[in-house]
């Protein structure tokens, strides 16, 4: 909402600077987001009269001109061609800055000094709608009388200053001069001087002119009319002018300016109809019919449907109410009759009218907040007002009103106590009464009466607030809050930071991506046509096709990340996030499923399936889950992954009937080189998918203390022969369990392939520490296990290489 | 034979004492000193002396041992430590050179500002609560005193997945949630994300982060919400942090208010971060709305409470000092690498 200063002041006599203006205004409430005056930009800019006009001797379109700017005479050449001797126009002088942006200087034009500019509309970003008796492409020449060497911008009304108001939707009132100089009067502590307009007269009776018929009156809360005869057509005076263009409305004529201009004092969305296409001499109010359709003043033809309401003469819609008049019944050069409107329609039929044919104008955000409809009366009798005022036509008599029950104010219990307790203040009763009544509100025993026009008032913390503002929000003072408290992290935090925490210690960097992508995504990382993960929940209203399915699978936010950091040129990479995935239940009308992955990628000369494999044992150690019980098997279903490099990661857990269930927890390995393709990588990615959910529950108890060895270790390596599809965990497996107790620990040391095994086998050299835990291990004993360990790996194919 | 003695001790004080290596004086101590070195010799031949001699041949001939077996040692230490500051004169390195350092990780922007706004209200008695994204328009609007159709909703444009459900425009379901589980007194913050459907630019983005609060309690006052609010700021931007209320409009607070703390770059005087304002907007907040109260059955006569919800994003952005919000999802490494 923009408000001219001047136009506040004339109804609250006040006195600030611009800048105290604003922050008043914004503490008491009403928050001003800018504020500017065009005078800003018109620096060195004055009035001067033309005293001579002379042919630029060089130029067959020059003129030279001699200019009384009061102190002195100048000579400016000009290219205008509308320019006689005794004309009073705008001078820019040398270093002057136009509104335009322009600057000037003292130059030659073909030879003759020019020591500065003579200004058109342009130039000063006016245009023939603001001065209409200018011409367009010459200079601007005043019509009135104005002091030489005055500032232009005040000659010009362009010396005030224009705030911008941030008005918060529960505050339609404040959609007006009135409602904003109403806040204004009691903010610097002034009389609110508005006056109510006249009771209209005139000859005649509008009722026999036009009858009006609200048919859909749940969505039609008033709808007054008035009517004007003898309309003289013409340019509104300069002062409405003004304050139109500072509020951002391009004038007309006077017909439609006053509307516009009922319409900013108000807060009142006012139309007018050219009477002699209001077919039938009636006006009905009612829901559009099935298929209809109207031209709107826009020019753009838009179709009706039967929720949207129109107001409609007898052949059919003439405006869509609320939002936009039709173009055939507008008000034009030729128009002699003009119905007046000024009406109350429902908020949110409005709302949803707008919001459906794309159409939103100063009307309808008006009327979308919900307007007052004891407002509409004033509004038009200020409309007949200024008619009168500009002599714009002859009034008929009368007006037509259909307003089946009238707005009553709204009372609410007058509880000072219980508003200080609130507020943790303590403001008298008389300073309460003392702040609600210049807002408009009475109190009288014991009840606080709210205006019509603070719907927004509807109990006591309503009033405290307005206490509270006028007391100064900071003037209230600071508390402690007392009370309990007892905050306390849950485990499930305390684990997801750890989580966090151990990856960033490893060197991976935590990543945040968007939560929804497109339908390709699933493409891009190669998953079959029937993968369940690609039914997904589907945004109705999305902001384009790349944003319209939540995500089934982090993955392809993660694989973008990567390939932004391939693109980068980062040479190496190690990423994660922390990523929700939407899962879609079977019944809409239910809330998907939200599960956390931490998802992990990583690319550059540290990583290979095994770096990735062993990351993420060494987090699941980490977070207590016992790695030794980890099951590790081959994947080749992971469509996403390399085929011959994928794993699963299980754990067996006790599930809730009390039996052992396998759990997956993650799956691992190499992108396959197609992902790698969609996203243009040109490099081996690893990736890892961890369910949270899952390692949450695997993690496994405190761990216990065991004593430190007292025996001496033996140590054996062994190097053993298996077929090469053998997987190292099955062999692994055997051998603790054939090594049992004694086994204390293994670890592979080298893996070999070559003739000399024989092909399609493969080598692994396990060193094996062996310990008793009650006695000294001897050479004999060690042997007998080893013995026993060969005889188990033989059973499964696996020898001692020889 | 005492000439002899004298001779040895003369020669191999002079021989130990110049000796420049341990092999050399090892070898000394085996020619003079071993089984069959020169002093034991002369010892052995002992039995050709006088009774008179033997003893005064005896205790010069153990005199020179002993002096010799010092003088060994004490050239042995001589020599470790020649050897040792030699090596380790050689061994001196130039310490400037860069340290190898352990594989470098972190946490990305929005981690770090949360996990400090989390310790801080941790701190305060509030517990961190998080919950669905994709929520029930119940939830995310009507509990909150925003019906269908309420203007309201204009300021936070919604994405809709079914008629009745949504991706959350703010937390504030989680306080609905908590209040319809839980009965006051509660303290909570509610981080997480929400959606808007606002194009990415460098101000906007359809997702971002939100982290709301709320308290509920017999006597909780505005003055106390201006309390917990100012305490806040004051531990994450530093003690001379001021903060100004304005009033302001939330369907679910009454009185609600914009909360402003003094520009941390020029500490208000003004400057281009603050627009020369001094002051920069940090978060809503005001007294919840009795209406909202009642949604939870919680008694709006007995119970009061207060909500407050800041952009993590907008916390962010101002802390590290980044213009362009679409920086923080594009998670490019050179970016990750600064915080």
């Amino acid at each position: 909402m923009k408000l001219p200063l001047r136009w506040a002041q004339s109804f609250a006599d006040f006195t600030a600077t611009p800048k105290e203006f604003a922050d008043r205004m914004t503490m008491s409430g009403s928050k001003v987001e800018t504020y500017e005056s065009e005078a800003e930009s018109m620096k060195k800019e004055v009035i001067g009269r033309v005293t001579e006009l002379a042919r630029h001797p060089d130029s067959d379109h020059l003129w030279i001109c001699q200019v009384d700017i009061g102190q002195e005479v100048i000579q400016i050449v000009t290219g205008a061609q509308n320019l006689k001797e005794g004309d009073l126009c705008p001078v820019a002088l040398h270093g002057a800055k136009l509104p335009s942006g322009a600057e000037i200087k003292r130059g030659k034009l073909r030879g003759v000094v020019s020591n500065g500019m003579l200004c058109s509309l342009d130039e000063l970003n006016l245009s023939l709608n603001d001065f209409p008796g200018a011409v367009e492409d010459g200079i601007l020449v005043l019509e009135e009388d104005a002091p030489l060497g005055q500032d232009a911008a005040v000659a010009l009304g362009m010396d005030d200053t224009v705030f911008e108001f941030e008005i918060t939707p529960n505050r339609p009132d404040c959609l007006s001069v009135l409602g904003l100089a109403r806040e204004a009067a009691a903010t610097f502590g002034v009389p609110f001087t508005a006056s109510e307009p006249p009771e209209p007269t005139g000859d005649g009776d509008v009722s026999e002119y036009l009858s009006v018929k609200v048919e859909a009156s749940d969505l039609c809360m008033r709808y007054s009319a008035a009517m004007v005869e003898n309309v003289r057509i013409q340019p509104s005076p300069r002062w409405m002018r003004e304050r139109l263009r500072l509020s951002g409305v391009r004038p007309i004529n006077n017909i439609v300016d006053i509307t516009n201009y009922v319409m900013l004092e108000y807060g009142q969305p006012m139309h007018a109809f050219d009477y002699a296409y209001v077919n039938g001499k009636k006006i009905t109010v009612r829901r559009a019919a099935e298929g209809e359709q109207i031209v709107t003043l826009d020019g753009a033809e838009r179709a009706l449907t039967p929720n949207m309401m129109v107001i409609a003469d007898e052949k059919g819609p003439i405006a869509v109410a609320g939002v936009m008049g039709g173009e055939y019944s507008g008000v034009y050069e030729t128009t002699s009759r003009v119905v007046f409107e000024s009406a109350c329609f429902h908020g949110p039929s409005v709302r949803a009218t707008s919001k459906k044919l794309g159409l939103r104008t100063e009307s309808s955000s008006r009327f979308e907040k919900g307007l007052d409809p004891a407002n509409a009366g004033g509004a038009l009798r200020r409309a007949l007002e200024l008619v009168r005022e500009l002599d714009a036509g002859d009034i008929v008599g009368g007006m037509l009103d259909d307003y089946p029950s009238p707005s009553k104010p709204r009372g609410i219990p007058f509880d000072p106590a219980a508003i200080n307790r609130l507020l943790g203040i303590d403001v008298s009763e008389q300073d309460m009464v003392d702040t609600l009544l210049p807002l408009g509100f009475s109190v009288e025993n014991g009840v606080v009466t709210v205006p019509t026009f603070r719907a927004d008032v509807e109990r006591s913390c309503d009033i405290a607030e307005e206490v509270a503002r006028f007391a100064g929000y900071n003037n209230i003072p600071l508390t402690i809050l007392r009370g309990e408290a007892k905050a306390i992290p849950s485990r499930r935090q305390r684990f997801e930071k750890r989580l966090v925490e151990t990856l960033a210690g490893y060197g991976f960097w935590e990543c945040e991506t968007f939560s929804f992508y497109s339908p390709k995504s699933f493409d891009r990382i190669h998953l079959a046509a029937q993968n369940p993960l690609r039914k997904a929940v589907a945004i109705q209203n999305p902001l384009g096709e790349d944003t319209s399915l939540m995500r089934t699978t982090a993955l392809p936010s993660m694989m973008e990340v990567v390939g932004r950091n391939w693109a980068s040129r980062n040479e190496e990479a190690a990423l994660f996030e922390l990523a929700t995935e939407y899962t879609p239940t079977e019944d809409p009308e239910q809330l998907p499923e939200e599960h956390k992955k931490m998802v992990l990628a990583a690319y550059g000369k540290s990583w290979d399936y095994l770096a990735i494999k062993g990351t993420v044992e060494a987090l699941f150690e980490v977070l207590g889950v016992d790695t030794s019980e980890l099951l590790v098997k081959r994947n080749e279903q992971g469509e996403s992954y390399h085929p011959g490099r994928c794993a699963d990661l299980s754990i067996s857990l006790r599930g809730e009937n009390g039996r052992m269930e396998e759990k997956k927890l993650a799956t691992l390995g190499e992108i396959h080189p197609l992902v790698n393709e969609a996203y243009e990588i040109r490099h081996r990615v690893v990736a890892a998918e961890i369910s949270v959910e899952a390692l949450f529950e695997a993690q496994g108890d405190v761990p216990q203390y065991k004593p430190l060895p007292k025996f001496p270790a033996v140590t054996r390596d062994l190097s053993l022969v298996a077929a090469e599809d053998v997987p190292a965990a099955d062999i692994e497996r055997t051998l603790r369990k054939a090594g049992g107790k004694r086994l204390e620990s293994l670890a592979l040391f080298d893996v070999y392939k070559g003739e000399n095994i024989g092909k399609g086998n493969k080598s692994l050299a396990y060193s094996l520490v062996l310990r008793d835990a009650g006695a000294t291990l001897t050479d004999a004993d060690a042997d007998a296990l080893i013995e026993k360990i060969l005889a188990q790996l033989k059973q499964m194919g696996v020898v001692l290489r020889s | 034979m005492r000439q002899a003695l004298e001779e040895i001790r003369t020669t191999a004080v002079a021989q130990i004492s110049t000796a420049e290596e341990q092999a050399l004086l090892e070898q000394l101590r085996v020619q003079y000193l071993g089984k069959k070195g020169e002093l034991t010799a002369i010892l052995k031949k002992m039995g050709g002396l006088s009774a008179e001699e033997r003893p005064v041949v005896g205790a010069l001939a153990n005199e020179i041992r002993g002096q010799l077996e010092d003088a060994i040692q004490k050239r042995a230490d001589e020599l470790r430590e020649v050897l040792l500051t030699r090596q380790l004169a050689e061994e001196s390195l130039d310490v400037t050179l860069p340290g190898k350092r352990p594989a470098q990780g972190g946490l990305h922007p929005f981690g770090k500002v949360l996990g400090e706004l989390e310790e801080i209200f941790l701190g305060m008695g509030f517990d961190s609560v998080t919950g669905p994204e994709i929520e029930y328009d119940k939830y995310n609007f009507e509990m909150l005193n925003m019906p269908k159709s309420h203007p309201s909703r204009d300021t936070q444009d919604t994405f809709y997945i079914t008629e009745n459900i949504l991706l959350r425009t703010q937390t504030s379901p989680m306080q609905i949630r908590t209040m319809l589980q839980e009965k006051p007194p509660i303290r909570i913050i509610c981080p997480g994300r929400v959606y808007r459907s606002d194009p990415a630019d460098a101000t906007h983005s359809p997702i971002f982060h939100q982290i709301e609060g709320l308290a509920v309690d017999k006597g909780i006052t505005f003055t106390d919400l201006k309390g917990t609010l100012d305490l806040f700021i004051k531990q994450l931007y530093g003690p001379d942090t001021r903060t100004r209320f304005r009033p302001h409009h939330f369907a679910y607070t009454e009185p609600s208010a914009e909360m402003d703390m003094s520009c941390f770059k020029c500490g208000g005087k003004g400057c281009p971060l603050c627009k020369y304002e001094g002051w920069i907007e940090i978060l809503g907040c005001g007294m919840v709305h009795p209406k909202v109260l009642e949604n939870c059955d919680i008694d709006p006569e007995v119970y009061s409470g207060f909500a407050f919800g800041a952009g993590l994003e907008r916390i962010a952005m101002m802390r590290y000092d980044i213009d362009d919000m679409r920086l923080l999802y594009e998670n490019d490494l050179r970016f990750l690498r600064q915080f």
